[in-house]
């Protein structure tokens, strides 16, 4: 198989279908080797066996594993994914009332610090071993080496105890004007952006810092190539396959990072629908959100490969 | 470019005191991990005679916490949890890493198309989350806690290592070494692996970050390390009513745990830097 372009790019959809089979796989397997009876959570410990098994009966917890696999992999193609064990609500209402409000929030940390860490990466690359250079690598490895909940509780207390500028928890509620969103937002995106944009600066950087001193870029200085010219047309081409991959990686910072922010300012995302669900044992909503936030990195993921694919010819006929 | 890089290379050496100062912390918070509880002003569970969330003093150099115990006992206490399970997870994540990464680069073809595909979805589980559903099943036991965190970050590690190494296998010597009838340990190990350690010497620094970070966020939100026991995320999770007060009790562990996380990036690219200019005289 040669491979056109085409063939190779739906190898590459199939096997993250084949992945994220994969996945739901894995998430099935280990929420069903949790110990404890969510029958028994839910009774208390005074509830009667007999009013125990009922409630097992009538969640379908009495079937065998195998056969509530397949129930629920049929579920979740069809979009169903079930109802919730606490409250009895479907799953997908429970996540379809949330799911915009995290996809905005990712959305407004990524058009932040995409372009930021972009060009923080290429700047620092392009004037290695200057004082911008080593300035910008301390900030990112401070940045990289800082957990989210100590940014967070920085950016509380600095901007909402002392300078009282923005409120401590985002309340989603009463957004009216632009200025409403702007304070609302700022926090978490402000934490969210402070955390995937170091690590995607440092990667871009090191990937392109790898390109710059390969020998044929020395070469393309040697025949008197402008640096921008040497930068924007020799090198970075090259470097296209790593950097996506650098965006695709710290995005997926970004779906690990709300975990905490969302916690922390109490917003009502999937991240934070997904923690109580832990903490309720709210089995079939933590399978679902687990899928969800697996199947979006998998598309980053797979739209990385796609773009060093078609950034590199050499790949195309491995 | 040999010759540039060696002529760049010393006033860059000369302004950074930061090669010595880092790794001099990175070994302190180490030997802390073995003789913290010897060397604790206090007992770092007795509560003392003085305030909740008393401030810095003589007495108590980084003040006390919500129970007013020592907050300084507390941190070099906690520094065996967070340290010493850091380490084992990460050992066990990039030793796993490596072993995988360099059999798929060295064997090739199915075994490295399977090993591949497996780790591409193990990774897709993003590591707190895994870490929440894995530690709300089986509970945040210490060994659970290291084996989970070895088995999120082994992905990452076969990911970086194997990229090196299959860019190392394709290169003429290895292709030589095959001809020669070496057989797959010896391209492994003798020709593969010795032109990775840069690569992943690096790696283990930065996986080691991740892992304390990940232990740490963790416990702040109470699902890891377990009282009576505390590393520093669980310090800053039972100071948190402090904040509003600026205590210390809250500042101090988490600035212990950025401490511990810069050095051991600093030193790892001190040690990669000298490294490169190294290799680029060969």
């Amino acid at each position: 198989m040669t491979g056109s372009i085409g063939t190779l790019l739906l190898g590459r959809l199939l096997a993250a279908i084949a992945t994220l089979w994969f996945v739901a796989t894995m998430v099935f397997i280990i929420t069903n080797l949790l110990p404890g009876d969510v029958a028994q959570e839910l009774l208390g410990q005074s509830a009667t066996p007999e009013a125990v098994a009922g409630l097992r009966k009538s969640l379908g917890l009495d079937v065998p594993p195998f056969e509530r696999y397949l129930t629920w992999l049929g579920g979740l193609v069809r979009g169903d994914a079930g109802r919730s064990l606490v409250n009895g609500m479907p799953v997908g209402d429970l996540i379809g009332s949330r799911l915009g409000n995290s996809l905005l929030l990712a959305g407004i940390t990524a058009l932040v610090a995409v372009p930021l860490a972009l060009a923080l990466g290429i700047a620092a690359a392009v004037k290695r071993g200057s004082i911008y250079d080593r300035a910008i690598g301390m900030g990112t490895v401070l940045a990289v080496s800082v957990p989210e909940f100590l940014v967070a509780s920085a950016a509380v207390l600095v901007f909402a105890v002392h300078l009282r500028w923005l409120p401590a928890l985002s309340q989603l509620g009463r957004i009216e004007t632009f200025w409403d969103g702007f304070r609302v937002f700022a926090l978490p995106v402000m934490t969210l952006t402070f955390v995937i944009m170091a690590q995607m600066a440092r990667m871009t950087r090191a990937a392109l810092v790898d390109v710059l001193s390969s020998s044929y870029i020395e070469m393309a200085k040697l025949k008197g190539a402008s640096a921008a010219r040497i930068v924007i047309w020799h090198a970075l081409p090259n470097a296209i396959g790593p950097i996506a991959n650098a965006i695709a990686f710290s995005l997926s910072f970004l779906l690990g990072g709300v975990i905490i922010v969302e916690t922390i300012f109490n917003y009502p995302g999937i991240a934070k629908l997904m923690v109580d669900g832990v903490a309720t044992r709210d089995i079939p909503l933590v399978q679902a959100c687990a899928m969800l936030f697996c199947g979006a990195y998998l598309l980053l993921v797979t739209a990385a490969d796609v773009a060093a694919i078609l950034a590199n010819p050499r790949l195309r006929h491995r | 470019m040999s010759a540039s890089k060696a002529a760049a290379s010393p006033p860059r050496r000369r302004v950074s005191p930061l090669r010595y100062v880092m790794p001099g912390i990175v070994l302190f918070w180490l030997a802390m991990t073995f003789i913290g509880h010897a060397v604790a002003p206090y007992s770092g569970a007795a509560i003392q005679d003085a305030d909740l969330f008393e401030g810095m003093s003589r007495k108590f150099l980084l003040g006390t916490d919500y129970l007013g115990r020592d907050m300084l006992s507390r941190i070099l206490e906690g520094a065996r949890f967070t340290v010493g399970i850091s380490l084992a997870a990460t050992a066990l994540a990039v030793g796993a890493g490596l072993l995988l990464a360099l059999t798929a680069s060295a064997v090739g073809g199915l075994v490295d198309q399977v090993l591949s595909r497996f780790l591409d979805a193990l990774i897709s589980i993003p590591s707190k989350m895994f870490g929440l559903v894995v530690v709300a099943a089986f509970g945040a036991s210490i060994p659970v806690l290291i084996i989970t965190m070895a088995i999120i970050y082994v992905p990452g590690c076969y990911r970086i290592n194997r990229a090196a190494a299959v860019n190392i296998a394709a290169l003429d010597f290895v292709a030589v070494a095959r001809s020669r009838g070496e057989s797959t340990f010896y391209i492994m190990l003798r020709e593969i692996l010795p032109n990775m350690v840069g690569t992943t010497l690096a790696d283990f620094g930065l996986r080691f970050i991740y892992v304390v970070l990940l232990l740490s966020s963790l416990s702040f939100l109470g699902l890891g390390v377990q009282p009576p026991d505390a590393d520093w995320g669980s310090l800053v999770r039972e100071n948190m009513p402090g904040l509003p007060y600026g205590a210390p009790a809250v500042l101090m562990p988490a600035l212990a745990i950025a401490s511990l996380t810069i050095a051991v990036n600093l030193s790892i690219d001190a040690f990669y830097g000298s490294r490169r200019a190294r290799e680029g005289v060969h």
